[in-house]
């Protein structure tokens, strides 16, 4: 069966972040930073293989993070970084069943009690705090 | 699919004071390429529901319109679909509480079509026969000189929520691993398996928890918690998936 015998959204409705909250926002920000710090960490391994060519190799690649898109791809990583971190705590968290609240009979209008305000404060303080981080990391490195 | 717009004679019809542009999804998958839209002029009231709406267009426009539906209470599941984006059943749904003179109706996501809106749900209730959804234990209430297994009002609150579920699939309409893997069990089943888990009468916990450690099980659910929001219910799938997750971590016994 084809996708479009399947009816299935695919991708495209995977990572449609519009339609259902904050906590499908926070999935996609999860798979995004997700891959990104997989593309850093081949790249970090690709950069740190390179003082096998001595210290000439080594430094030549190393002054590729000295420019301005060296700075702005290492504060999203680091946004990346702190995100992936904070969320996936609360996530994990989750996973384990904690803070998913407790089974009752539910009353219209309902509200699911997975969804509630603890994982709500959890995701926005993880996007806070990787807007800070960047921030930071942006003043530092280009602030010398 | 592309979406291409066909106004019907209906839509040249003069609007009353309260009526709206209902745009219905047409599609045959046996000799259509392409999803259609036919857009109708319907009159409504506070009380009218979108299922109504649909109705009166097979009363009076097009009675070719293919919609599944049955007991108009939210009750039997059937008149599931995609209203304005997202999963919410037709008779559950009111006209007026959408906000919006133009609504767009189409079959569920992640079903396949049969025609127009309604959908084929054998893969929903495949997955949903697989975690068993019965109580397994040798004996029965037939033998057992107490008649019937006893239970206290604590133990029932464990799981009735998740026993309200009608099996309209919103859920896994909803859900973004669905969207992609088709071989996912997906959460209406996973709830449904937390349900029996959860139920003090059943034994076969150990039995389905190995159902659902698969690749394409439990593990798939990454608590992006959709299903949730979009149950008619109040089943509340995603909590049930993580307290089911919560006994194969060793976090509940």
């Amino acid at each position: 069966m084809t996708n479009q015998d399947e009816h299935k959204e695919g991708i495209g409705g995977m990572i449609n972040p519009r339609r259902y909250g904050i906590e499908r926002v926070a999935y996609l920000l999860m798979r995004l930073s997700g891959l990104g710090l997989l593309a850093y960490f081949i790249g970090h391994i690709y950069e740190t293989s390179t003082i096998l060519k001595g210290q000439i190799g080594w430094n030549e690649f190393l002054e590729l993070t000295q420019t301005t898109e060296g700075h702005i791809i290492l504060a999203i990583v680091i946004a990346m970084c702190v995100f992936h971190t904070v969320n996936g705590i609360r996530v994990m968290l989750g996973h384990g069943g904690v803070g998913v609240g407790k089974p009752t009979r539910p009353d219209y209008p309902y509200i699911p009690a997975s969804q509630n305000v603890r994982h709500k404060i959890g995701i926005y303080s993880a996007i806070i705090l990787a807007a800070i981080a960047m921030m930071y990391g942006l003043a530092v490195m280009f602030g010398e | 699919m592309a979406q291409i717009p066909i106004i019907t004679e209906a839509a040249a019809t003069t609007p009353s004071p309260k009526a709206i542009t209902l745009r219905i999804a047409r599609y045959n998958p046996q000799h259509d390429s392409a999803k259609k839209f036919m857009e109708f002029i319907i009159p409504y009231e506070k009380w009218t529901t979108v299922l109504e709406a649909i109705l009166e267009v097979k009363k009076y426009f097009d009675h070719s319109v293919a919609v599944r539906y049955s007991c108009r209470q939210a009750t039997c599941g059937s008149c599931g679909m995609i209203i304005n984006g997202k999963p919410r059943l037709a008779c559950f749904t009111k006209i007026s509480e959408l906000n919006s003179n133009v609504v767009t109706v189409e079959p569920m996501n992640n079903f396949p079509v049969i025609r127009d809106l309604a959908v084929k749900f054998e893969r929903l209730f495949d997955t949903h026969h697989k975690v068993k959804p019965y109580l397994i234990r040798d004996d029965t209430e037939i033998t057992t000189d107490s008649k019937e297994f006893l239970q206290s009002p604590e133990e029932l609150e464990k799981y009735i929520q998740f026993s309200n579920c009608i099996k309209c699939g919103l859920c896994n309409s909803a859900c973004p691993t669905m969207a992609t893997d088709s071989s996912f069990v997906g959460p209406q089943a996973l709830a449904q398996a937390y349900r029996y888990v959860a139920d003090s009468r059943d034994k076969g916990k150990d039995t389905r928890l190995k159902i659902i450690d698969e690749s394409h099980g439990i593990w798939r659910c990454h608590f992006a918690g959709s299903c949730s929001q979009v149950c008619p219910k109040g089943v509340d799938p995603a909590m049930g998936i993580q307290l089911l997750r919560g006994y194969m971590l060793g976090f509940r016994s």
